[in-house]
């Protein structure tokens, strides 16, 4: 009985050791992997945002996310009604496609409606065309839109104001998604946070990574 | 009435400057499709402290000064303020990506290179009239001009 009670003790203290050993073993080879000197990631959801929608893109042209596989994605939400934000992104999208010059090939920025009941494809394609050459403009119907928003975990609400253009405004993250050209996500950014250029910067060196890679 | 009170209220401080505000840089950015609503950029500074109350323009049906509010998750929404503060000597600059003043119902789109008026109110320095610059679509600030 009390031979019994003791290797259970010794059992069990043998396995605390362990689960301690490979604890330990553990954090070292993570730390190895993930030097604390690294900036912590600003998304932890990374799996939860899925690029996959099925819209309009602003040619009246059906597409999904697979169609701008290959190259870069700058994935922005916003609508034509919204006079500050929305501007002012994809002026700040348009100045990074400047900045990247010839490697802006590899990059496609994308302005997806909140709005489609307002946001048509000609009104996507007059928009999307002022800001640049290589922008795409996409629109679909409330189902589709909800959809893709969903998939890139974007949230935004109609909220009623009298005051406003038809009686509504839209409120919407200002969020801007770069996608891998294998469509997974990289990384989020917001306009204000960094300078056209630092962000033109950022990207042309993924682009050289993963030339070097490939 | 309204004269005495400011008579009186300068003669019983002779020292402090008579209440103005000085506006700074009103630029607009250009607007791509008809009816949709523009946004006008300026700052203001008011040596002894004002607000602003109203914004008009013969250009809009409406002119709203909006401030941006972003809550935890990131969701910008665009807040309507009734009057806005201007402290003492403080320069309070409306900008893209923040407060800003919202043109409703345009009579016409606002192309880059033209200019309109713009009628500021304000509770102690009256009104002020300016003439607002329309700048490209991608610009940032009042020096893009440049």
């Amino acid at each position: 009985m009390q031979r019994t009670s003791l290797y259970k003790v010794r059992l069990a203290i043998w396995g605390f050791a362990a689960v301690a050993v490979l604890t330990f073993a553990g954090a070292f080879f993570w730390r190895m992997l993930h030097p604390p000197e690294l900036p912590a990631p600003v998304v932890t959801g990374e799996a939860a945002i899925r690029n996959a929608y099925s819209l309009t893109d602003h040619t009246g042209q059906a597409v999904t996310a697979e169609s701008y596989a290959g190259r870069w994605q700058l994935v922005f939400f916003g609508f034509t009604y919204c006079p500050d934000i929305c501007p002012t992104t994809l002026a700040y999208l348009a100045s990074v496609m400047d900045t990247l010059g010839p490697q802006a090939e590899r990059v496609v920025p994308i302005f997806i409606t909140v709005d489609p009941a307002r946001d048509t494809a000609e009104v996507m394609a007059e928009y999307v065309s002022a800001f640049h050459p290589r922008m795409v403009g996409l629109t679909g119907t409330e189902a589709q839109v909800a959809e893709a928003a969903d998939n890139f975990r974007v949230w935004y609400e109609r909220s009623e104001d009298e005051a406003a253009p038809d009686g509504y405004l839209m409120a919407h993250p200002g969020h801007i998604y770069l996608m891998r050209p294998d469509g997974r996500f990289e990384d989020v950014f917001i306009e204000s946070d960094q300078s056209a250029g630092d962000l033109a910067e950022h990207i042309s060196s993924l682009i050289e990574n993963e030339e070097r890679s490939g | 009435m309204k004269h005495f009170l400011g008579a009186a209220f300068i003669a019983a401080l002779p020292t402090l400057s008579i209440a103005e505000v000085t506006v700074t840089s009103p630029w607009a950015r250009a607007t791509i499709i008809a009816n949709r609503p523009g946004a006008g950029y300026l700052s203001l500074t008011s040596d002894t402290g004002d607000r602003l109350l109203s914004v008009s323009s013969p250009v809009a049906g409406m002119v709203m000064i909006h401030a941006v509010e972003t809550d935890g998750n990131g969701v910008s929404r665009m807040v309507h303020l009734d009057a806005l503060d201007l402290p003492e000597g403080e320069t309070v600059t409306l900008a893209p990506g923040d407060m800003h003043l919202m043109l409703m119902q345009l009579t016409q789109k606002l192309e880059e290179g033209t200019s309109f008026p713009l009628t500021l109110t304000f509770e102690t320095a009256g009104e002020i009239a300016v003439e607002v610059r329309v700048l490209g679509i991608v610009a940032t600030g009042p020096e893009s001009a440049e």
